[in-house]
């Protein structure tokens, strides 16, 4: 092989490690070894940040104790988002490089996102009957949470509904490609329709006026929390989903045998 | 384009259905809101905008899985793919043809609904605008759901629940621009964002729909 051929695989090699991870066996091995891990440090971190929460953070103002649901409610619905986001960006790389671990993990990342999605909504009722008297309003960002759902509920029902995997997995990319720009764009909508109750952000790094610094500690460390258990689920579904895949090409293949 | 533009519109006359099964839904839709919120007119006259489009919503609904099913079925699909007109140019005249048999009767009819529902007299004329700048985009939308669900047994169902989420946006936009107008506000914000979408889907949807049938034409 000539010095410059070799030269450019090289740099190729450079930009391609991290599909190197996209190899089912290797993610096998990497997630089985990182899993313990990062099961003890969710544990951990969600613990700290809960407990802290709940019991040593002072009773707010106005608020009573009710105020310590935020600490559940505010990392779910970052990460119901965040989820969302995880699974448009696994199947655009699914679409494009067609790696069976990325459209595996989207699918993986669904059930997880629903569920996020379904812990704001009802740690926001439970909060917003005592505060604003009311379980349900239709405030711009409860209802874009609402659409949202209705958003995973549509994306896990194709998955569920075509049987063919790899035709699943491309139609489901496509609509959730698709999907996220109508969610952005409902989001607006609702904005337009509707001035709500919330009140904005509490946490952007921008803002000027945050939330006093001994509930933002711990809201921080929960969110954490809440990360390393989506990462720690996103390992385990999306091993279980590899498996469920070999076990079906065994079945296929003594099927074979048999025949 | 233009043979099957005119195919699609003869086979949905002919085949029957086509324009009759919306436009009843439609009136049955707008007959039966009154038995269940009352027959003051006030209440009535309020609400009949958004009735009127949530009704042209759910009728654009329900023909949706005719647009590629039945081709699908009898093959004609298939024949169409490997024709030299690309899919992204099927698609669109698919929608077009599924927009003339379905959502125009609906805007036409509208106006003339509204009379049912004491729709207050600036209304008429709004909601005959509104439905017909969004309505394509419904049926654009909807070519695209009908795409992604178009191999599947039991599509139906699937079919609603998956573009009702996407129709959120049109339908907020376009139920309040007819309600400002009525109210005697400006509603050129909600109108232009109304036309903006219809635009864009026209634009950009038949690219994913085109995707999307050729992969379950795979």
């Amino acid at each position: 092989m000539s010095a410059p051929n070799q030269r450019t695989r090289q740099a190729r090699d450079k930009i391609n490690w991290i599909w190197e991870w996209a190899n089912p066996v290797k993610f096998m091995w990497f997630s089985g070894l990182v899993l313990p891990w990062l099961i003890g440090a969710t544990v951990l971190v969600m613990g700290a940040g809960l407990v802290w929460g709940f019991f040593f953070t002072p009773e707010a103002v106005n608020f009573g104790s009710s105020v310590k649901i935020i600490y559940v409610h505010v990392p779910s619905a970052f990460m119901a988002i965040s989820a969302w986001f995880m699974m448009v960006v696994a199947s655009v790389i699914w679409l494009i490089r067609r790696h069976h671990v990325s459209a595996l993990a989207a699918k993986a990342a669904a059930p997880v996102g629903t569920v996020f999605t379904l812990i704001a909504l009802v740690t926001g009722a439970l909060w917003g009957q005592p505060m604003w008297g009311t379980w349900w309003a239709w405030d711009p960002r409860l209802t874009s949470f609402l659409i949202l759902f209705l958003f995973y509920l549509g994306y896990m029902a194709l998955w569920a509904a075509i049987e063919n995997p790899d035709t699943a997995a491309d139609l489901t990319a496509v609509l959730a490609v698709v999907g996220s720009v109508f969610a952005i764009l409902s989001r607006y909508a609702v904005n337009f329709w509707n001035q709500g109750l919330h009140q904005g952000a509490s946490l952007s790094l921008d803002a000027e006026e945050n939330v006093a610094d001994v509930y933002w500690l711990p809201l921080v460390v929960a969110m954490g929390g809440f990360m390393l258990f989506f990462v720690t689920m996103i390992f385990i579904r999306t091993r279980a989903e590899i498996r469920l895949r070999r076990v079906h090409a065994l079945e296929l293949r003594e099927r074979m045998a048999d025949a | 384009m233009i043979a099957l533009a005119l195919r699609d519109l003869r086979l949905a006359i002919r085949a029957g259905g086509g324009f009759g099964l919306g436009l009843a839904f439609f009136l049955i839709v707008v007959t039966l809101v009154p038995f269940g919120v009352g027959p003051e007119s006030d209440i009535l006259a309020r609400i009949a905008p958004g009735i009127l489009w949530v009704g042209a919503l759910l009728a654009c609904l329900l023909s949706l899985d005719r647009i590629f099913q039945l081709d699908f079925e009898d093959g004609s699909l298939d024949l169409l793919a490997t024709a030299p007109l690309p899919m992204e140019g099927t698609v669109a005249v698919k929608a077009l043809a599924h927009w003339v048999t379905t959502g125009l009767p609906l805007v036409l009819a509208a106006p003339v609904l509204g009379v049912l529902l004491h729709l207050p007299a600036p209304g008429h004329l709004w909601m005959f605008i509104t439905l017909l700048l969004g309505t394509p985009a419904l049926s654009m939308i909807g070519a695209f759901g009908a795409a992604l669900t178009v191999g599947l047994k039991r599509g139906g169902l699937l079919l609603s629940l998956l573009v009702l989420p996407l129709y959120v946006p049109t339908l907020i936009f376009g139920a309040e621009a007819a309600t400002r107008a009525i109210d005697g506000f400006d509603n050129t914000g909600p109108l232009m964002m109304l036309a903006g979408i219809t635009l864009a889907s026209i634009a950009l949807l038949p690219f994913a729909a085109a995707a999307a049938l050729r992969i379950n034409l795979r």
